[in-house]
């Protein structure tokens, strides 16, 4: 099963975004779990896009002002829920933020 | 056997096995009940198989089969239809196929009110349609919660197994939670009363799975501790009575016996946890012969051992005020007032027994005034207003 692990936390998880991961990265990717990711700047170098009636509209900021932000995201690929829950819980933002685990959309076999 | 009581029993057999089999939630139930209507048909003509259960899980089994055949378009499915039609009777009565479905439907990563939904349709038997009717949402409502239910099982990889060793101590919480609230929903509502039966003999069926598990027993000994006092708690007219007033004459104490037995064989493997306490707690009320032979000082103790949640604290605030005496209580209570219990008609309902034992009958009648505005049931409304009234003469 493929997850995305997006990392989020408020603000006072910025001071978090050069520390890495504790080790966390090397075990995951020694375990052959980790199939890509990212951590990400701060939501306010963001920029966000929508194109209504062929019209480009660009905003500054993130999508949503929510007190929560993506942070960074990993993609993985394990077993089942139960192995996603345990990597979740042991990357060291799971202890000031928050990680939602989302299920990648596939496409049955044809 | 009546046809019932064969569906009650084979229900969550038959679909913990479709569902090992298949994979498929959805279609592991549709074929359960399709063999289900096969048997109703057939069973009273052709006369009731020997083993009913193995019976019924082969039919659905080849519905299953059948349906696959059918729609399957990969090649991977139709590898599996293969590997389960070689098999002639698929491998019935595999004990930790129920356990599994058990562990599936209480996992924390759904939510409390799917898996209470999930548990009673799914393990159970009961229908969409009588699951609604007890949590009071209309049908489609609860069809849809038990769908989402089953998708997020599927597409988010929620494993269908029982948990190994090293997450049982936070999933087996889970489902002993899940069964707890079950019997609650039916303790607390005399409409829906069958909820608690459902849940006792899902517990029963989770002491017999596993029986090295001490909360278990805990939570079915807790069960049939109080549900033997189901009867006596409400009047013929439908108003409250306090347990100082039930008729004991009328308790349930096979059931009182069975319990008991049950929580002194578990207590004496001595690995205590909050349910082995609070049937421990039940006991001592279940087997005082009267009201005043209650050993209060025991049962405040044991609310000690629990943990501090404010409802316990009252509690523990009620027992130590039966041992102690109403003026403790009453202290004890007044510490409690400016907490989270603020607004749960327990709270004024009990400073005002405190208040009407110590004889100062006026307070007495302002705190079951305020319990009055608050209580939540009929029958506790009925019980405080004749409180209200004796005290107010």
């Amino acid at each position: 099963m493929k997850y995305l692990l997006m990392i989020c936390g408020d603000e006072s998880a910025e001071e978090y975004a050069d520390a890495g991961c504790g080790g966390w990265t090397e075990e995951m990717t020694e375990r052959g779990v980790i199939t890509g990711g990212a951590g990400l700047r701060p939501p306010r170098e963001a920029t966000t896009v929508r194109v209504r009636d062929d019209e480009l509209r660009i905003t500054d900021g993130p999508f949503a002002e929510t007190k929560e932000q993506i942070g960074g995201f990993v993609l993985i690929d394990c077993t089942d829920l139960d192995e996603a829950i345990e990597i979740a819980a042991k990357h060291p933002a799971a202890g000031y933020g928050t990680i939602e685990i989302r299920p990648v959309l596939e496409f049955p076999p044809t | 056997m009546k046809f019932e009581d064969v569906y009650r029993q084979e229900w969550g057999q038959v679909v913990a096995t479709l569902i090992r089999l298949t994979g498929d939630w959805e279609l592991a139930e549709e074929c359960a009940q399709e063999a289900f209507a096969a048997a109703l048909e057939r069973w009273p003509r052709d006369g009731v198989p020997r083993k009913p259960g193995a019976w019924l899980t082969t039919t659905a089994r080849n519905r299953a089969i059948d349906w696959l055949r059918r729609e399957a378009v990969g090649a991977a499915k139709l590898k599996e239809v293969a590997a389960m039609s070689d098999e002639p009777e698929p491998a019935y009565d595999v004990p930790d196929d129920r356990l599994r479905l058990m562990f599936t439907c209480c996992h924390p990563a759904l939510a409390m009110e799917a898996r209470v939904a999930l548990t009673l349709r799914t393990l159970a038997g009961l229908s969409t349609a009588e699951i609604a009717r007890a949590f009071l949402v209309p049908e489609a409502t609860m069809s849809k919660r038990l769908t989402r239910a089953r998708q997020k099982i599927q597409y988010a990889g929620i494993p269908y197994r029982v948990p190994p060793a090293h997450l049982l101590p936070e999933r087996t919480p889970a489902v002993l939670a899940v069964l707890y609230l079950l019997f609650n929903e039916g303790y607390s509502d005399v409409v829906r009363s069958s909820l608690s039966g459902e849940a006792i003999r899902l517990a029963r069926l989770l002491v017999q799975l596993m029986p090295d598990e001490p909360e278990a027993c805990g939570l079915l000994a807790l069960m049939l501790l109080h549900d033997a006092r189901r009867d006596t708690r409400l009047s013929a007219d439908g108003v409250l009575v306090t347990l100082d007033e039930q008729d004991r004459t009328r308790w349930d104490h096979a059931q009182i016996t069975e319990g008991v037995e049950l929580l002194d064989a578990t207590l004496a493997r001595g690995t205590p946890g909050p349910y082995q306490v609070q049937a421990a707690i039940a006991a001592c009320h279940a087997t005082a012969r009267t009201a005043a032979d209650t050993d209060w000082p025991q049962i405040a103790a044991l609310y000690g051992q629990l943990k501090q949640t404010p409802v316990i604290a009252l509690n523990r605030a009620v027992a130590i005020g039966m041992a102690d005496g109403p003026a403790v209580g009453l202290r004890l209570l007044e510490q409690l007032a400016a907490g989270p219990l603020t607004g749960y008609h327990l709270l004024p309902a009990t400073r005002a027994d405190f208040l009407r034992r110590l004889g100062r009958l006026a307070e007495a009648a302002t705190a079951y005034r305020e319990a009055l505005e608050l209580a939540t049931t009929e029958a506790e409304r009925r019980y405080l207003a004749r409180r209200l009234e004796e005290v107010s003469q």
